[in-house]
């Protein structure tokens, strides 16, 4: 069979499909390795068939019918012509798997062909060649490969011709809608414009991008296709005597079950152990190449983060704690060998109907900050190492679950940048109000209902009891925000943490969401822990700042006084390349180079590199963040219109 | 409705009437699917060498009018005319000749980079397809093209994840400028990106303009950026112009009440007093446009012929006659 050398390269090709640290993840998986294990010695096996000592499988000797297993001459025993079972097992599977192997790689090539043009063409071809798709679907499966059998006549590649087709639209269904999603993406548009022809774009752009969908939807698949090959075969349309192929030789030995059972155990164990080991190895190669289940990719944190800080080295809340009171508070994520100090020793403090800001570059660990203190930081890679979050004086990160959960929406609550990520699509506006409400409070029929519109009034939706039944898609974003921001508020919050609320609005919807938050904090007293990276929304409504870098505060102090005096040349830099309107020829600095990256960072001052007051002592040490009063504060060895700090080279 | 002089010296690009309709096709049952008007009667010419800058709230159509500026979509009426000949025409008939002149930079900057291409892949698709350039003229452009948005040659051989946002930006204006092109259309080229990083690139693309003789549309819907690279400035709402003039004037005396909103709303450093319009101010529903002014649900200057009527595109000219509101009653007019 020409065929059985398909089973190299396709085996082959699977293992190293794509970085070396794919391979190594593989191997992480104990399961897919015990499968590749398996499938490697099955196939090394089938295909040294020629060369191992093996007596001709075809050859009969009636003389030595049936006989048991471990026989002599005969390991596995003989079949009811006296054929050499082991002999046949090994050259059955050779077959099996060439043919279940080749099936694969049609079905493959031609579904994905299919999807791919389907998807990227789009309008009257794709419904075209969909119809068409849809119409083979609509048989049932193995009919549809009976009925190709019984046209084509009995055989082994007929069986392998059906056994493709009929699995051609599972591939071109999968592949389409990926192509789809794939084609509006901006880089295609970008191909176009570099003057790309279309199928230029298809095959060199999109492909590559399908290509670990198009192995995916392989491995998950070819257990099945062996599989379905030796059922035909069992009925005896695919393989036929005297060939052996697993399916065939299961067929043969249903006969004499009883008598001889291990004539059909041995290839019923020899299927199972195939497709079982495929099976594995396929679902091992999916959850690699699928970014979507790798581990710490999870956008929405499910429990709570674990905290693991050593218990003698708890910092005790600050002489004058207010709300919320944070203590040199660590978040890292551990991402392979490297860890990121995404957080390094914050320390913040709410009062009462405060808002207090943090700005800083993206990555300066802002986000994580905010989902540190209740928790919502994904464990793994994510973890707690240090520090305190004093809520009233109790430890958060010291709390049960229970209590935590119970906080979490009840006392603090959050507003993200993308209300969509926080509101469910498929849930009226109603629903999932009411549900907020309910999760604390023992209201229920009409009583929640009247708060539901009274949380919906309070943030200004016009006519609220309608609005109660739209859907989240029915409402523009700021309308959507102001929903986030009345559940948030649905319980009484002391402290709302907002991570960028506003930053996907435009202008004229940011400033009513920043004036009705401003208002609802003087109404209510809440705290607002304001996360943002504009300067102007820091003034529009913060009373203090902490201006974020490299996972630590750089500097802090009220608006007016950081935003004027700038001590922290970071800040100094950061508030001189804002664009500012009836200023056009304002913009003139930016700052050069980038933040560092937090698995390294280096000795002294993070902000050294770009720093243009940088000196040789700012490189050594720990600079602390010196604290001048009660909320003015810099990490800097040089500040700007300041004294510089006695240094003690340490 | 009138159409600019089109005859007028260094006029880059012309656009006449333009209007994109999407829906609206006939169903297989008798009927229509529902219409909407991304962008109408849209009409305005760009010098060349200058920038114009075109603000807006987020679906007024800002995109809409981009792609069709670049070929990658096409009008369902007007016309875009490009140094004196039909755009649409050869976005249809040849689009590599159309895109040899005009280019596009997308808002982001990552997304617009195939993830599983090397830079330097990236870098050579519109060097191969648009140029005549062989191979070590590839490579010499290549080497000019980094140089010129400043990435240093060894980035080449990485890929577009492995890239800061600013950076990818680079990438993105490096291919938009390979084939020398005449009119860039940067269609929020730094809403992507750090305040630090943005100054970055606005310099980078100064500088570019000057050396090269680049026009630019700049799409953005921050008012400070655009008033700071802005010599024009064309301020959509709902699909249709509101206002149009010379930067200067429209960011000294706005005619169109909803340009005065955009200003006033804008948040600076060292502001306090956001102006906040009631919650009620919401867009129209496309689907079913009101049949006078888009802008009189949220406009406190409205009257009855508001309601009524349309304003035109240039219903008020300005003290400069080529600065135009569609409002009737405009707040600086002369
Ligand atoms: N789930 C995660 N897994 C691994 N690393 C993470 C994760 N979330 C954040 N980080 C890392 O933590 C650091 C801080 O990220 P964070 O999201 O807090 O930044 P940010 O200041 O909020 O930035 P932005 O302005 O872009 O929102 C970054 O280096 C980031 O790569
Ligand atoms: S400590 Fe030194 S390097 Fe760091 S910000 Fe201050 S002056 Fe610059
Ligand atoms: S036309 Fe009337 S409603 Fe429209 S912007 Fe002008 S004043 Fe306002
Ligand atoms: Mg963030």
């Amino acid at each position: 069979m020409t065929d059985a050398t398909m089973t190299a390269p396709a085996q082959a090709k699977k293992k190293p499909a794509g970085r070396p640290s794919t391979v190594a993840l593989l191997f992480n998986n104990t399961l897919a390795t015990v499968g590749l294990v398996i499938v490697a010695l099955i196939c090394l096996t089938a295909l040294a068939a020629p060369f191992l000592p093996l007596p001709d499988p075809d050859v009969t000797a009636p003389a030595n019918r049936l006989m048991p297993v471990f026989s002599d001459d005969h390991l596995l025993g003989t079949d009811h012509l006296g054929r050499d079972l082991l002999s046949r097992l090994i050259w059955g599977t050779r077959v099996s798997l060439a043919v279940g192997l080749s099936a694969t790689v049609i079905a493959a090539f031609f579904g994905s062909l299919l999807g791919l043009v389907a998807g990227y063409a789009g309008g009257r071809v794709d419904t075209l060649i969909m119809r068409g798709i849809d119409m083979v679907m609509a048989f049932p499966y193995i009919l549809l490969a009976l009925a190709i059998v019984a046209v084509l006549g009995p055989g082994l590649l007929n069986a392998l011709y059906a056994i493709a087709l009929v699995n051609i639209p599972f591939f071109a269904r999968n592949i389409r809608g990926i192509t789809l999603g794939l084609s509006r993406r901006e880089f295609v548009d970008a191909a176009k414009l570099a003057g790309k022809s279309p199928p230029q774009i298809l095959f060199i752009e999109i492909l590559p991008n399908v290509l670990p969908v198009i192995v995916i939807t392989m491995s998950t698949t070819v257990g099945w296709m062996v599989l379905e090959t030796a059922g035909l075969s069992f009925l005896g349309l695919g393989a036929q005597p005297p060939q052996a192929d697993l399916g065939s030789m299961l067929g043969e030995g249903r006969k004499i079950l009883f008598t001889a059972p291990h004539v059909s155990i041995i290839p019923g164990l020899m299927i199972f152990a195939l497709v079982m080991s495929i099976n594995l190895l396929g679902d091992g190669i999916r959850d690699i190449l699928d970014p979507r289940l790798r581990a710490g990719s999870l956008s929405r944190p499910v429990a709570r983060t674990k905290v693991i800080r050593d218990p003698k080295d708890i910092p005790p809340p600050s002489i004058e704690p207010g709300v919320l009171d944070i203590r040199d508070m660590r978040t890292e994520f551990q991402i392979g060998g490297s860890v990121y100090k995404a957080v390094g020793g914050v320390d913040l403090h709410l009062k009462k109907g405060e808002c207090l800001g943090i700005i800083g570059e993206s990555g300066s660990g802002k986000s994580v900050t905010a989902m540190s203190v209740m928790g919502l930081v994904p464990t793994p890679p994510g973890r707690i190492v240090g520090g305190a979050a004093y809520l009233n004086g109790e430890d958060l990160f010291g709390a049960s679950d229970k209590r935590v959960r119970d906080l979490r929406g009840g006392s603090v609550a959050y507003v993200f940048q993308d209300p969509l990520s926080t509101l469910h699509p498929l849930f009226t506006v109603g629903d999932q109000l009411l549900e907020a409400i309910q999760a604390h409070q023992p209201l229920r029929g009409p009583k929640a209902k009247e708060k539901a519109i009274e949380l919906l009034s309070l943030v200004r939706i016009p006519n609220a009891p309608e609005r109660l039944a739209a859907y989240p898609h029915e409402l523009s974003g700021g309308m959507r925000q102001r929903v986030c921001i009345a559940m948030a508020l649905a319980n009484d919050a002391k402290v709302l943490i907002a991570d960028e609320p506003t930053t996907a609005l435009d202008v004229t919807v940011q400033s009513q969401i920043l004036t009705l938050m401003n208002g609802l904090r003087r109404e209510r007293n809440a705290a607002i822990l304001f996360i943002t990276h504009d300067f102007g929304v820091v003034s529009a409504i913060c009373d203090r700042v902490a201006v974020m870098y490299a996972g630590r505060i750089v500097e802090t102090g009220t608006t007016a006084e950081l935003m004027e005096n700038p001590q922290h040349p970071y800040t100094a830099k950061l508030i001189d390349c804002v664009p500012v309107l009836g200023q056009p020829e304002r913009r003139t600095d930016a700052i050069e180079g980038r933040p560092p990256v937090v698995n390294n960072l280096p000795d002294g001052c993070a902000f050294a590199d770009r720093c243009p007051r940088v000196q040789a002592v700012c490189r050594t040490g720990q600079i602390d963040l010196e604290m001048a009063n009660e909320t003015r504060g810099v990490r800097c060895l040089f500040p700007m219109n300041m004294e510089p700090r006695d240094v003690k080279t340490s | 409705m009138s159409k600019h002089p089109e005859t007028a010296s260094g006029t880059l690009l012309s656009i006449s009437d333009v209007e994109r309709v999407f829906g609206g096709e006939r169903k297989l049952f008798g009927g229509q699917t529902p219409a909407v008007h991304a962008v109408q009667n849209i009409s305005l010419d760009v010098r060349k060498g200058e920038t114009l800058g075109v603000v807006g709230e987020s679906g007024c159509g800002k995109s809409t009018l981009a792609r069709l500026i670049v070929g990658l979509d096409s009008p369902t009426g007007g016309t875009i005319h490009f140094d004196g000949e039909d755009l649409s025409e050869l976005a249809k008939t040849d689009r590599r000749t159309l895109a040899r002149k005009v280019q596009y930079v997308f808002q982001d900057p990552v997304a617009s980079l195939n993830p599983r291409k090397t830079i330097q892949t990236i870098l050579e698709a519109p060097l191969k397809h648009l140029t005549k350039l062989n191979k070590e003229g590839r490579k010499k452009r290549l080497e000019e093209l980094l140089g010129a948005v400043n990435l240093a040659p060894e980035f080449l051989e990485r890929y577009p994840h492995e890239f800061s946002g600013g950076q990818a930006q680079r990438i993105g204006i490096a291919r938009a400028l390979a084939a020398g092109p005449e009119l860039i259309v940067l269609d929020e080229p730094v809403s992507a990106l750090d305040v630090s990083v943005q100054a970055q690139v606005l310099n980078l693309l100064d500088d570019l303009k000057n050396r090269f003789g680049l026009t630019y549309i700049f799409i953005s819907h921050d008012l400070s950026v655009v008033e700071s690279v802005s010599d024009h400035v064309a301020v959509m709402y709902f699909g249709r112009l509101a206002e149009l003039g010379p930067a200067r004037d429209i960011f000294a005396k706005p005619m169109h009440p909803y340009t005065d909103l955009l200003m006033r709303s804008a948040p600076a450093p060292g502001r306090h007093d956001l102006l906040a319009e009631d919650a009620s101010a919401e867009l129209p529903d496309p689907y079913n446009p009101p049949p006078g002014c888009a802008f009189s649900a949220r406009c406190a200057y409205r009257t009855e012929k508001c309601l009524a009527n349309r304003p035109s595109a240039n219903e008020t000219v300005g003290c400069n006659a080529s600065h135009f509101a569609a409002c009737y009653h405009p707040l600086a007019s002369a």
